[in-house]
């Protein structure tokens, strides 16, 4: 064994602390070490050739770099000792930077700990194995879970690389909460209108498949080959058969509240949430329906000029395989009955903002008119009260929803084309208008259609005399704010998924305590996760609007690409390992492992002539964790490149 | 309104002071209002409770003691409850009362608030349970409004609802060691009734306005 | 059922029919009330506003003869009494430094071992409305109540745990089961203007005035309150907001223990009914009829 130590002086970052002269002096000293050098910057190319060189003219094949943390530059030290020819992985990186010279002032304390770090990598590469790179290859198929328009936009990213997609969307047609909107800032498109071609789009593509009604209900495996299982759930209409003619739901006798109107309209037990639909084929409400309730009526079926309704239709569960996963579950309205102030959701003259998008929608439940739901008059003095649930640490969520003081202002300009005679009155705390072209929209409502703007939040709503009235502060003026409103609009805020949590760990993702899943990087990789081959869009990351939702589903597909256009996967072989002989199958490492990765084996055992279960690693799920290595009674398991003895070995040298 | 912000004030011992003892972060306001919106007196306010705090924040210790705000506050609590923040303004505007008494530090023009808590602090103490007709009769006396509910006084004799005479503890010792020890814990200055310059010249402030009104 | 009873300064004089309308009611549904010996003030107001230890000593010295009674659960009409007495607690259970000296300052050893309950409490929760319908003799129907909570009841939340924050209903639920029509009001837990009485008396008649005003425009006949301060600005002001706000309120402000008297056929005079400004007898013999 021939090892060379190499301890870089990283300018003056190591070389003021710590005396690297005599850290490279004493550790040639040791048996093994055969050679030992300085260098200013060893990360640098003259510096990486000084390695090289070493390499070669002294023989050595162990290395060992005193220098940085290994995030920084691990990767660069194990290409250049492999184009000297030695394998990657009989490189070690002894940190004196951030584990030492930055957290010390002491010289001569400083040096001595460089030295025993310096000292404990040697002695672990002196136990250090030749591995070999694992390849795994690639499914050429994409699963995009959510069919919003971050799902869409994925969707037909991948497609146009002529890769298949799969889209699996929860509701009965794809489209999700922009579908509902009326127009969007700052350009005031119709949301229906630039939404729907991407819907088609994406819905005639002949490499996109889209499974409505169906959710993901188990995933196993690993980057490049992960295991689906999805469940289609019974629709009772035959997609194939049906043609969207209307008869079915124009007959149907039962009236049940719409969600998508925000239970403000009526929809069928057998329905189509929205005319543009995508598929344009109803979906049976079992709950409401009076067939599957008291197998009364029938109606649908027996005038179906198709046939296509089938009371028998199960759930299908089907299992597909997929390359990468991208995840575009989006985010669901908080729910502002906490807060007693505002009448705990009582009061039937304060609503949201998607019901005010739905008034608001010419194809709504009011025919495009801002009314009071409690009586149906017109609405003139609207007041609007943004960060309802946002920013409150004391009932809601802590962050800002990011969208609400945009998509309030566009409701008090739709407001004032809506009814001339109305005002608008916005409560704010602070304006949040960061887009393109977003600070001059907000400028435009105050002053082409009168918006008040009013910086406070409110106290208090009550009903008295068939008004609300709203107590809050103008703190610019200094004053208490008293208006007499006949709605108000509670700008309430961007929160996760209620079933988020229960896919976060389906999927082996992290989330935060927001349920929002967590990226890998906030700065650098905002679209990726810590799991290899899955990726995140759209509002389930991070609230955010159109622009930013479409350009992180583009993001997400060119990452999801990247995987599809090889032909395999390049893996760390730092895995785990079990020795089967060893093994006792009391399957403590099955439950430690957080990935999954581990599974059961059965073995021939020729030394008791049975058969026994042991564990297995799953190497392309592994990611080198060692909470299995830790929890074996037996020793069994070990893990590559930190195996039990090297760690032995360090503790011995110390 | 000029304030002068330096190191000095940001710095300052008062906020510090504060922070410690009523346990409360004052950079956690970020001034949205919602105290101000619900206080019930806010309109009697010379600075909104918001006010108050922005100029705590800013450590204007000079300001915030002199206002008329921190008396008037009713300790409704309707601000606490409802901060987004949870930050409790009623302790706070409790503290800076406290800070004031301390620092003999009286508001302008809103002088029986503090005179009151005295007097009947003063009757607790004589009388371990509070003699009201004391405590009216006093406290008229020191405002210079002598006869001011006069007109109830009849109708709740009558309904014996109010006594001549005081209701006196039996253990009224124990009491007073309660107010002594208090006052010595807390470091507070105690024993003189409050500001008795002040309460001259607003006698005298008051006869003057009863001589003038006739006229 | 017994209790040690903290009556508080005020039941004792200004609020003498709070007192006695709770020892009839208490006494004829058999909960006992003890009254604690030798109590003297909590403190209220004045006390917190002054001096931090001299707010917690005062109630805790209360709490302490409650202990010396052998009774660990005192019982107190008081809203603010109630609301003073359960800081007092809190602070001491969950507050070490303050409890070292407040112990000094009384002298002896106290942790927060004696639990407080408001009378509505006791009445609502512990004694239950179910059984309180069973004694009930003449229900009160006709009547139309607005329930007013005041402030101190309900707030803190985390302190006071007696009943919702926003929208208050244990009286609520009580005026129901002696036959009162509780109104919906949106004034149930406003500030009345507390302890401005003698010192800014306008302040005191606007806010009560406005709570006047809309508990009359909600059509309410009478006001129940649970606290002697905010009865004492609605009844005792009702004739200087009167003269003020050029109105003519005649509307009687009455103790929720007085109306469960009344439905338990107590006789009035023994319930204090005769003892307020404004006079509810002409109303109550009409609903009686």
């Amino acid at each position: 064994m021939r090892i060379g130590v190499f301890v870089c002086h990283c300018g003056t970052n190591i070389s003021a602390t710590v005396d690297v002269e005599k850290v490279a002096q004493e550790l040639s000293r040791l048996p093994k070490v055969k050679f030992s050098a300085t260098y200013k910057y060893m990360c640098s190319d003259p510096g990486q050739n000084l390695v090289r060189q070493s390499i070669k003219d002294h023989k050595l094949d162990r290395i060992v770099i005193a220098s940085c943390s290994p995030r920084l530059h691990e990767k660069t030290f194990k290409k250049c000792v492999e184009d000297a020819g030695i394998n990657p992985y009989l490189v070690e990186m002894a940190n004196i930077r951030e584990h030492c010279s930055w957290v010390h002032q002491n010289k001569v304390e400083a040096t001595q700990k460089a030295l025993e770090i310096t000292r404990l990598s040697v002695a672990k590469v002196s136990r250090d194995k030749p591995l070999q790179k694992t390849y795994v290859p690639i499914e050429k198929k994409v699963l995009v879970i959510g069919g919003g328009i971050s799902g869409i936009q994925s969707a037909i990213d991948i497609s146009f690389a002529r890769y298949p997609v799969t889209i699996v969307e929860k509701e009965s047609t794809i489209g999700g909460r922009m579908a509902r909107f009326d127009k969007t800032f700052p350009t005031l498109d119709c949301a229906a209108c630039i939404l729907t071609p991407k819907m088609v789009t994406v819905s005639q593509n002949e490499y996109v498949t889209i499974h409505t009604c169906s959710e993901v209900e188990e995933v196993s495996g690993h980057i490049g080959n992960f295991k689906v299982k999805i469940r289609k759930k019974a629709r009772s209409v035959d997609l194939h058969k049906c043609t969207g003619c209307g008869v079915c739901w124009n007959k149907c006798p039962v009236k049940v509240p719409s969600e998508f109107d925000m239970e403000m309209g009526n929809r069928k037990a057998i329905y189509v949430p929205f005319p543009q639909a995508v598929p344009n084929v109803p979906v049976i409400d079992r709950e409401h329906c009076l067939w599957f309730a008291q197998k009364k009526c029938g109606l649908c079926k027996k005038i179906c000029p198709f046939g296509a309704i089938d009371y028998d239709m199960q759930d299908e569960v089907i299992e597909e395989k997929f390359g990468a996963i991208i995840v575009a579950t989006g985010f669901t309205q908080f729910d502002h009955s906490v807060y007693g102030e505002y009448g705990y959701g009582k009061f039937k003259d304060v609503i949201t903002g998607l019901h005010f998008e739905r008034m608001a929608n010419s194809s709504g439940p009011t025919g495009g008119k801002i009314v009071r739901l409690s009586d149906g008059k017109e609405a003139q003095d609207v007041v609007f009260i943004q960060c309802v649930g946002s920013r409150d640490e004391q009932k809601g969520v802590s962050y800002c929803s990011r969208l609400c003081c945009m998509y309030t202002a566009k409701h008090a300009l739709l407001l004032k084309e809506h009814n001339k005679e109305s005002q608008a009155y916005i409560f704010y705390i602070d304006i949040r208008a960061a887009g393109k072209n977003y600070e001059e929209f907000v400028k435009k409502v105050q002053t082409d259609y009168g918006a008040v703007y009013l910086r406070g939040r409110v106290a208090r709503i009550f009903e008295k005399g068939g008004k609300l009235i709203v107590r809050g502060a103008d703190t610019l003026s200094g004053g208490q704010v008293e208006i007499k409103a006949d709605l108000v609009v509670l700008a309430t805020g961007l929160i996760a998924q209620t079933d988020a949590v229960k896919l976060a760990q389906m999927l082996h993702i992290p989330y935060d305590q927001n349920n929002l899943f967590t990226e890998a990087h906030p700065k650098l990789a905002p679209v990726e996760t810590i799991t290899s081959g899955i990726f995140l869009t759209g509002a389930c990351q991070s609230p955010k609007d159109i622009p930013d939702t479409v350009a992180t589903a583009s993001a997400a597909s060119v990452k999801a690409l990247g995987l599809m256009v090889q032909d395999k996967l390049e893996r760390e072989p730092l895995v785990a390992k079990v020795n089967p002989d060893e093994c006792s199958g009391c399957r403590a490492c099955i439950q430690a492992c957080p990935f999954s990765a581990i599974e059961e084996n059965e073995i021939e055992d020729r030394k008791i002539k049975r058969k026994r279960v042991v564990a297995k690693v799953l190497e392309g799920v592994c990611t080198g964790c060692g909470n299995c290595t830790a929890v074996c009674r037996m020793s069994a398991i070990d893990l590559e490149g930190f195996t039990n003895i090297q760690i032995m070995e360090e503790i011995e040298a110390l | 309104m000029k304030w002068f912000i330096s190191h000095d004030t940001i710095k300052s011992p008062f906020l510090k002071a504060l922070e410690n003892d009523s346990g409360e972060i004052m950079s956690h306001c970020y001034q949205c209002g919602k105290c101000s919106a619900g206080c019930p007196i806010a309109f009697q306010m010379d600075y909104l409770p918001n006010q108050i705090i922005r100029m705590v924040q800013l450590g204007l210790e000079k300001q915030v003691l002199s206002s008329r705000t921190i008396w008037l506050c009713a300790s409704c609590l309707a601000c606490t409850v409802r901060c987004p923040r949870k930050i409790d303004i009623a302790e706070i505007m409790d503290y800076l009362r406290r800070r004031a008494y301390r620092k003999g530090i009286a508001p302008q023009g809103e002088i029986g608030i503090p005179l009151f808590n005295k007097i009947f602090l003063k009757n607790i103490e004589l009388f371990g349970r509070l003699f009201e007709m004391g405590l009216i009769g006093m406290f008229n006396l020191l405002s210079g409004e002598f006869f001011k509910d006069m007109s109830l006084a009849p109708k709740m004799f009558l309904k014996q609802k109010i006594g001549i005479f005081p209701n006196r503890v039996k253990n009224i010792k124990e009491v007073r060691e309660i107010f002594n020890k208090s006052g010595k814990f807390g470091r507070t200055r105690r024993g003189k009734l409050l500001y008795p310059k002040l309460i001259f010249l607003n006698l005298l402030r008051k006869l003057i306005e009863k001589i003038e009104k006739p006229r | 059922m017994k209790y040690a009873y903290y009556p508080g300064c005020s039941l004792h004089s200004t609020a003498k029919e709070y007192d006695m309308s709770t020892r009839e009611v208490a006494n004829a549904l058999g909960i006992e009330l003890l009254e604690i010996p030798d109590w003297i003030c909590c403190g209220a107001t004045p006390a917190h506003i002054t001096m931090h230890l001299l707010s917690l000593a005062l109630p805790v010295k209360n709490l302490l003869k409650a202990r010396s009674m052998n009774s660990y659960e005192v019982a107190t009409c008081c809203a603010a009494c109630f609301n003073r007495l359960k800081i007092a607690n809190e602070f001491m259970e969950k507050n070490i430094e303050h409890r070292g000296k407040v112990n000094k300052i009384v002298g002896q050893e106290y942790k927060g071992e004696v639990k407080v309950r408001h009378f509505l409490d006791i009445l609502v929760n512990v004694f239950g409305l179910k059984n309180l319908s069973e004694r009930v003799v003449d229900k009160l129907s006709g009547l139309k109540a607005a329930c007013y909570y005041g402030c101190l009841l309900t707030r803190p939340p985390e302190i006071t745990q007696l009943d919702d924050l926003e929208e208050p209903h244990l009286m609520d639920d009580l005026m129901k089961t002696i036959g009162v029509e509780p109104v919906y009001w949106p004034y149930k837990t406003e500030c009345c203007g507390a302890s401005f009485s003698l010192t800014r008396t306008d302040i005191v008649l606007k806010l009560s005035a406005d709570i006047l005003q809309m508990a009359y425009d909600e059509g309410a006949q009478v006001i129940v309150v649970a606290c002697p301060l905010c009865q004492s600005n609605l009844d005792l002001r009702q004739a200087a907001i009167n003269r003020k706000y050029k109105k003519d309120f005649q509307i009687p402000i009455l103790y929720f223990t007085q109306l469960v008297g009344l439905s338990l056929g107590i006789d009035a005079k023994k319930l204090g009914l005769n003892k307020h400004i404004v006079n509810p007898m002409k109303l109550l013999d009409k609903i009686a009829k």
